[in-house]
Order: C-alpha cells, then sequence, then structure tokens
C-alpha cells in the first residue's frame, strides 16, 4: 500500500503545474492588447508612427491632458455616465416590482410576458436603429441623455426582471405572509424589509444594467449629435479625421476602461453568486 | 406544485416594465412591419407591394454570403470559446486575493466599450504599430488584416474571443463555485479519476449555465456588428461582413427602407426562434430537475 | 474492516498554530474495535467532522498518526484507505442510472464486469433498491438517494468502515426511523465498522455501541450510552446527554460529604476514597431521572421550593429551588408533586463529584 502513494500523489502535482501554465497563458493573451492599449497612450505620436517598440521610450501624459481640458472630449464622458446612470435607475426602478410579481404570483399570461420580455433581450439593436430615430424624432427627444437612456431599456429591463426574479425566488414567501399579517402595507413591506433582503441581487443587477449600457454604442450613436454624445462615439469621429492620432484615441480607450474596472472591483465578491443564477 | 397564488392585481406591478418595454419595442416592430410591405416614393406617397422586399430579400445573393459568413463565425465562437471557457474556469484559483484578482481581470474585457475593443485590437493587430501585428510578421508570416480577407476574418474572430471568452468563464466559474464539496470528497472516495470527476459532476452541474453560455454566445455572435464595424468596416471586400454589417449597409448606406425592413423582420424571426427553442429547452429541463 | 487506532493525534487549519485555540482537534489516543458501531456526539464546531474527514483521509492531520489493523495510513489518500462515507446532503452522481451509481466505484477500480453486476444486485437487494437500478438517479427521493451513497460504500467488499455525516439531516422524520434501523440491520450482518457523526443525541445513543463525546477539539468520553448516562466524565457530557440535562451545584468537600450553601449531601463510598485536590471548584451532579422529591421530610433530605411543574405526558418535569440553585427532577406521570414546598433527596449512588469539571472517582 505504501508502494502506491508515491505515484498517485506524484501526477496530481504535475497536473497542477501544467494547468496553471495553460491559465497564466491566457491571462497573457488577456492582457496584453490591454497593455498595448496603456503603452501607446504614454507616448507621443511621432513615437508611435516612427517604430515600433516594446516599452514607450517616453513617457508623456500629453494624450491624457488633451482628453481632461479639452470640452469637446470630456463632456463625452460625462454624457456616457449620465444617461448611463440614468438607465440603470429607470431599469432598475421598473424591474423591482415586475420581477416580484413575476416570483410572487401567477397571473393571466404571466409565462408569455416573461418570455417576451426576455426576446428583446435577444433582439438585434441593428433592427432598432432606424426605428428608434424616427420614435425619438417625433418626440423631440433626439440628442438627450433620456432618449439613450430609453432605448437601452429594451435590453436591460428585461436583463433586469430577469435577475431579480432569481434572487427574489431566492427569498422564502413566508416573509412576505407574516409581514403582511404584521400589518405592514404593500409598499411599506416592500421598501423597509424585501429590498434589504435582495441587496445583493440589486447590487448584482445595477452592476450588469451598468455594464451593458456602457458597453453599447450603435444606438447611443444614433440617437445623438452633439449634447449627448458619449465618448465612445467621439472616439469614432478622431479616426475618422485626417491624421490618426493613435495616442489620442489610446488613452480615450483606457479611460473608457476605468469606470468598468472601477465597477468590477466594487461588486467583484457579487459577481459569482449573479452567474450561479444563471441569469445574464 | 406551483404554490404561488392566482392574482391579476399583480398586472400592476409589471404595468411600468409593459409599458417601457412596449414603447421601447412594439412600436418600433410595427413601424418595420409597416416599412416592410410598403415602398415609399415621398414623404406622403407610399405603396402597398406585399411580399416584394422579403422576396427580394431572400434572393440576394450578398445576404446569402453574409448568411453563410454568420453562420460560419457563430460556429466557430462557440467551438472555442465554450471549451476555452470551460478550461480556464477550471483552472482559475477558487480562494483568496488570487481568485478576486482573476475574477476582475477576467471580466475587463466585457465592461470595455465595443467600439474600444474595436480599437484596441486595431492599435494590437496593426502590422506597422500593433504588438500582435508586428510579431506575427517578424515570425516570417505575411499578416495585414486590412489587405488580406483570411486574416481580417481571423483577426475579428481571435476579437471576439478574447472579449466574450470571459463571459463563459464567469458562468462555468460561478457554476463550478456552486458545487458542494461534498461530491469532491465521494469522488475521492470513490476512485474516480481527474476525468471522471470532470464528466460525471462538474459537466453535468455546469449543464445549466452551459445553456446559458451557449444560448448567450450564439445569440450574440450572431448579432455582432460595432467590434468588426470599427475594426474592419466589413473588408476587405466583404470578408468580415456580417448580418448586421449588411443590414446596416442597405438600411444607412443605401437607405432601401424596404428591404431594409424585411430583412429586419426575418432576422428578427430567426433569432426569436433560436431562443424559443432554448428557453424551452431550460425550462423544460428545470422541470425534470425539480420532479 | 478494521481497528482503528488514533496515536497523538491533533489537527489545526492554520499552518502555523500558536494556542490550544488555534486546533480544530486537541491532542488525542484512542483504539477504536473492528466492527463496532462509533458515534460522535458534540455540538457544530466540536471537531467531529474534522475527525471523521481524518479518518477517510479527505483531510491529513497536521500532527500525529492515523493506523488500520496497526498499518500506517495518515497520508494515504482516500481511494486506498477501503472506507467509505455517506456524506450530509446526498451525494449522487446525477447523470447516472442508480446502476451506474453503484457500480461507479468497481470500475473505477477496473473491476471486472461480471462481478460488478454481481455486487450492484447483492447491494441493491439488500438496501431495497432492485426496482430502481435501472432509473436515473436524478429523480429518487432523498432516503433514496442516501442509500445510493451508502450502497456505492458498501459495493466495495474490501471496505474497512464506513462513515456517515450526519446522514439523516435531509430525510423526513418516519423515515429516518426505517433507515436507521436498515444501518443496524447491516451492521450487524456484516459486522463493518461504523462511525457515526452526528449532533442529535438520540441518533448517537439509539444508534452505536460507543458514543465518542466531543467538544472544542477534544474527546470528552468515551463510552456506552448507559455509562454516559449513568457516570458522565465531565460537567459538559452531564449536560449535553440527557433531556433535561444533569443538575449540577458548586460546593465544598468536607467531612466526608458534599456541602451546598451549608446543607449537607452525602456522597458514596468510592468517592470518598478519592479525596479530591484542594483548591479546585467543585460540583456535584445529579440527573433529573435520579433526583427524588417528596412532600414529608425524610432523613437527610433537603427542604426546596416547587417552583414550576411541565407536564410532558408520560412524565412530568419539576423545577426546584434549592437555596440560590434551580434544579429539574424529571417524575413519573403518576408520582405526586408536592404543593409549594418539597424535600429533596440526593441518593448517594447516583450523586456525582466534580472536580474542575471532571468526574472524581
Amino acid at each position: 500500500m505504501s508502494t502506491a502513494k508515491g505515484p498517485a500523489l506524484n501526477p496530481s502535482t504535475g497536473r497542477f503545474r501544467k494547468r496553471h501554465i495553460g491559465l497564466i497563458v491566457y491571462f497573457v493573451f488577456l492582457l496584453l492588447p490591454i497593455y498595448w492599449l496603456i503603452a501607446m497612450s504614454v507616448r507621443p505620436n511621432q513615437e508611435i508612427l516612427s517604430g515600433f517598440d516594446l516599452f514607450p521610450r517616453t513617457i508623456t501624459f500629453a494624450n491624457y491632458v488633451t482628453i481632461f481640458t479639452d470640452p469637446s472630449w470630456y463632456t463625452g464622458y460625462l454624457n456616457s455616465i449620465q444617461y448611463v446612470a440614468l438607465n440603470t435607475l429607470i431599469s432598475l426602478s421598473v424591474a423591482l416590482p415586475a420581477a416580484y410579481a413575476f416570483s410572487r404570483y401567477r397571473f393571466l399570461g404571466d409565462k408569455h410576458m416573461f418570455f417576451w420580455l426576455l426576446t428583446n433581450r435577444m433582439a438585434p439593436p441593428a433592427v432598432f436603429l432606424l426605428p428608434f430615430f424616427q420614435l425619438y424624432s417625433t418626440f423631440g427627444l433626439i440628442d438627450t441623455h433620456i432618449a439613450v437612456a430609453l432605448a437601452h431599456c429594451l435590453f436591460n429591463v428585461p436583463l433586469a426582471v430577469w435577475i431579480l426574479e432569481g434572487f427574489m425566488s431566492g427569498v422564502p414567501r413566508e416573509i412576505d405572509e407574516t409581514a403582511y399579517i404584521d400589518g405592514y402595507s404593500f409598499p411599506r413591506f416592500f421598501l423597509t424589509i424585501f429590498l434589504p433582503l435582495i441587496r445583493a441581487g440589486i447590487g448584482v443587477t445595477a452592476f450588469f444594467c451598468f455594464m451593458f449600457s456602457w458597453v453599447e454604442l450603435l444606438l447611443a450613436r444614433t440617437l445623438t449629435s452633439v449634447d449627448a454624445k458619449p465618448i465612445a462615439a467621439t472616439m469614432t469621429r478622431t479616426v475618422s479625421a485626417a491624421g490618426m492620432d493613435w495616442g489620442l484615441l489610446a488613452a480615450a480607450g483606457v479611460l473608457t476602461i476605468v469606470p468598468g474596472a472601477l465597477v468590477i472591483w466594487f461588486v467583484r465578491n457579487y459577481i459569482a453568486k449573479g452567474f450561479a443564477l444563471g441569469r445574464v | 406544485m406551483d404554490k404561488r397564488p392566482y392574482d391579476n392585481k399583480a398586472w400592476l406591478l409589471v404595468l411600468p416594465v409593459f409599458l417601457i418595454v412596449a414603447i421601447s419595442a412594439i412600436i418600433p416592430l410595427m413601424t418595420v412591419v409597416n416599412y416592410s410591405v410598403q415602398d415609399v416614393l415621398g414623404p406622403f406617397q407610399r405603396v402597398f407591394v406585399g411580399t416584394e422586399w422579403f422576396e427580394q430579400v431572400l434572393n440576394d445573393d450578398r445576404l446569402h454570403g453574409a448568411f453563410l459568413r454568420q453562420l460560419i463565425f457563430s460556429g466557430c465562437v462557440l467551438l472555442i470559446q465554450i471549451p476555452l471557457g470551460i478550461a480556464v474556469a477550471l483552472t482559475m484559483p477558487v480562494k483568496g486575493w488570487q481568485s478576486s484578482l482573476c475574477l476582475v481581470l477576467v471580466a475587463l474585457p466585457l465592461l470595455i466599450p465595443w467600439n474600444v475593443v474595436g480599437t484596441i485590437w486595431q492599435l494590437y493587430a496593426r502590422p506597422d504599430i500593433g504588438l500582435a501585428g508586428v510579431a506575427v510578421n517578424s515570425l516570417g508570416i505575411p499578416y495585414n488584416y486590412t489587405s488580406s480577407a483570411f486574416d481580417a476574418w481571423l483577426t475579428v474572430l481571435i476579437m471576439d474571443v478574447w472579449h466574450w471568452t470571459p463571459l463563459v468563464i464567469l458562468l462555468c466559474y460561478a457554476g463550478l463555485r456552486s458545487i458542494p464539496e461534498a461530491f469532491y470528497q465521494a469522488a475521492k472516495i470513490d476512485g474516480a479519476s481527474a476525468w471522471a470527476v470532470f464528466r460525471y459532476i462538474q459537466l453535468p452541474k455546469m449543464r445549466r449555465v452551459l445553456t446559458i453560455a451557449i444560448l448567450l454566445r450564439f445569440m450574440d455572435s450572431f448579432m455582432i456588428y460595432t467590434e468588426p464595424f470599427v475594426l474592419t468596416g466589413g473588408g476587405p471586400g466583404n470578408a468580415t461582413t456580417f448580418l448586421s454589417q449588411f443590414l446596416a449597409q442597405i438600411a444607412v448606406g443605401q437607405f432601401d427602407l424596404g428591404p431594409a425592413a424585411a430583412f429586419s423582420l426575418i432576422y428578427f424571426l430567426v433569432i426569436l426562434l433560436l431562443s424559443w427553442i432554448f428557453y424551452t429547452y431550460i425550462t423544460h429541463t428545470d422541470r425534470e430537475d425539480a420532479r | 474492516m478494521a481497528r482503528i487506532e488514533l496515536r497523538g493525534l491533533a489537527h489545526s487549519y492554520s499552518t502555523h498554530p500558536k494556542g490550544d485555540a488555534d486546533y480544530a482537534l486537541k491532542r488525542m489516543d484512542h483504539v477504536w474495535h473492528d466492527g463496532g458501531a462509533y458515534a460522535l456526539l458534540g455540538p457544530s464546531g466540536c471537531g467531529k467532522t474534522t475527525l471523521l474527514n481524518i479518518i477517510s483521509g479527505l483531510v491529513i492531520p497536521s500532527e500525529g498518526q492515523v493506523l488500520f489493523d496497526g498499518l500506517d495510513v495518515t497520508r494515504l489518500p482516500p481511494q486506498q484507505r477501503n472506507i467509505a462515507q455517506v456524506f450530509q446532503f446526498p451525494v449522487i452522481y446525477d447523470t447516472m442510472s442508480v446502476f451506474d451509481n453503484l457500480a461507479f466505484p468497481l470500475r473505477n477500480r477496473r473491476v471486472a464486469e461480471t462481478e460488478v453486476r454481481a455486487r450492484v444486485e447483492e447491494v441493491a437487494d439488500m438496501l431495497e433498491l432492485t426496482g430502481e437500478l435501472g432509473r436515473r438517479a436524478r429523480g429518487l427521493t432523498a432516503d433514496a438517494k442516501q442509500k445510493i451513497s451508502l450502497g456505492r460504500g458498501l459495493v466495495r467488499s474490501d471496505v474497512a468502515a464506513i462513515l456517515f455525516d450526519e446522514p439523516l439531516t435531509v430525510i423526513d422524520p418516519q423515515l429516518k426511523w426505517l433507515l436507521r434501523r436498515k444501518l443496524k440491520q447491516i451492521h450487524e450482518r456484516f459486522q463493518l465498522s461504523l462511525i457515526y457523526v452526528t449532533h442529535d443525541q438520540n441518533e448517537a445513543l439509539t444508534f452505536a455501541q460507543q458514543v465518542v463525546v466531543m467538544s472544542e477539539g477534544s474527546v470528552m468520553q468515551l463510552g456506552t450510552p448507559q455509562e454516559l448516562f449513568e457516570r458522565p466524565a465531565h460537567t459538559f457530557v452531564g449536560y449535553f446527554i440527557g433531556s433535561p440535562g444533569m443538575n449540577f451545584l458548586p460546593c465544598r468537600y468536607e467531612g466526608g460529604a458534599a456541602m451546598v450553601d451549608n446543607q449537607r449531601i452525602p456522597l458514596a463510598k468510592s468517592v470518598l476514597d478519592h479525596a479530591p485536590h484542594r483548591g479546585v471548584p467543585l460540583e456535584i451532579g445529579i440527573r433529573p431521572e435520579h433526583l427524588r422529591i417528596g412532600a414529608n421530610p425524610v432523613n437527610g433530605a433537603l427542604p426546596a421550593e416547587i417552583a414550576m411543574v411541565e407536564d410532558l405526558g408520560n412524565f412530568k418535569i419539576v423545577t426546584a429551588r434549592l437555596g440560590r440553585h434551580m434544579l429539574k427532577a424529571k417524575l413519573p406521570e403518576d408520582d405526586a408533586v408536592p404543593g409549594d414546598h418539597g424535600w429533596l433527596t440526593f441518593p448517594p449512588d447516583r450523586t456525582r463529584l466534580y472536580a474542575d469539571g471532571r468526574l472524581v472517582a
């Protein structure tokens, strides 16, 4: 028996190492493009165009200074953050009661309604491009933050309902019943008892609403021209301008990653849980 | 047995969602239907054309090309991203700061605006200034994604792998974390090999998240637009023109509203059909589990 | 089937344990006999599951050795120890049929398929699972799933011991009883060593021949259910076992008797022979079942107030106040309980003396 001990343990430690080499290779693949973006963003444009270097020879923050001092750049960030925040707020406030209804009651057409909501998550945004433009033109909402926020509700509201319903179903129904017996009205019960119970779920939902609204460009660009133009669209303008300023473009790119990175850092402990419900 | 009470007053709670989604989905969709059966000759002049646009679109060779490219692309996306995602999720550290760090790094590409993803890969893959482009060329392999159709196609695929495999990883990782420790302990005692643990414990427990990963990756890759638009603009030629690019070309580029609308509807219905199949499959297996 | 020996065994989950508090399991030496049915009993977090996992090989102890029939298995992985373990929540392989589940440990060990079939059928017959063999394991009830977990252990002919980690937690009460009886039958038929972790004293006392009571990483007492009841080795055991637990009163030792607040309580001669050390806190303990309450003063009885009487069907629990102390007595249903005042009698052969928590004599 003791002779079997050696061979039984060694392969597992050997496998351990081989597996980790694979993981490191993947992370290199994952991080190299981001490294390159950052490296480009701190180089002067002439240096980028003059020759290839793995590491920047001279480090300059001129590109970042340009972005933070030029209103046509930094308003792009403010616009994006505004409509993303607005969208997250709208999505959560309408999705919370609806998710509660789906998790606690049966009603006429509930299953069809739920599926219909989900289909909107699956709808190609390109399909809605033109009709959205016409719809919002009719109401004079083009180039406003609310237009983009509403348009993003198309995919974020169904998503929010779906995720929240999963979290709410995990809360035992007895809690509701006890609260009603104790004389709580529905709004008071919902706000003071129920919502605190699904804090994690609300956090996860907000994260995903933020994420999908932040990364979307097609609708955001179509519905805006000047006043509410997102940062991502500002970047595409620079691409088409004569004499490509790669350094500036890279710096703007780096700055679009920052808010996302911050948000992930704050919700890192909830992400796995949100995904575990299999509802994204 | 479903113990939820039957109460139609619950509709009041769903109403806001219904209204907001109706405004952003039904009304625009009606517009699309409207366009798909009419020819707009002038601001107040419209002619009912029946199924003419549908026939025109369905017989368009460019559509067939785009559809074929789309199918191959989505197929490749699934074939690469699902196994890769499972493999990475299996090897990720499970506790301590290493696990937090890995999660945050893995999630990073998901929070980058899609056109910035295109921009990053543009900078990264250009044969003159890009790290990857220069590196591949210096190995003696000619590579230029702006002129070679194959290179462009490959670059878009690798970019998608970079961008979206993290979603599969996070889903699988969460699925793996939900397996109780006792399963691994029992498998150890039963003398199960690493392969048997994967085949009989991890894979079955990941089935649900994997279904969702496959669904999402298939749908989203079927709708891919922004990243290749920024990276290649659909070219060279039509090498990276997928369905959404094709749609944008006829709708915005040529302003052929009728065919664009007809095509939109077909596109939407195809996706709807596929998601319905997935949805019934998931709810069906859920019920089987509950039994 | 094996004799299990624990030599100088201790375990800490931290890599550099500093004090006693860092040890999930404090140093212990025990020999558990071949074919015995042992229960590890204790509250949550007392280290009983850690001890079980050390025996099964899922945890490698930081100190000491585990021996099966004199052979050191401390560092052997679980699959080479020939043990079977049933967990708190049923572990089954969802995608397999019941048959394949039962065959799994044998197939992993490359046993010939004809023998696999024979063994599986034998075990299925014993566990009354024959009718379910072809079914998918996923759809079964919790108790059937636990039977499958058990069967995966029994199916191996060389199994040395079966370990149970609170296996009845998720089973319906009426099925618990059936399953427990099944376990006893199997134990009697195959003379397997069984080790059974539980926090439920009823389960431990009805199931095991020997009960190991644990608290905070130490074994407080190892004994038959009767010993635990009659002579708890530690105040913790006295309090933890029994319902209600043992009564304890702080006392002094004076002239061959225990003095509780100047009231004299006589002790048995065997206790007096082991006169305790001075300067150690002393307590006397008596089971509620042994404490007698009478309406009239008899020789040596102490006066007490009756604070409460709870009628629990076939017995009564009387709470009495003796000076500053509260005591509980368990009386048969038919016994008369005096009104406000009564007289307590402590039978000397049932009254135990504890020094610093440990039994004297």
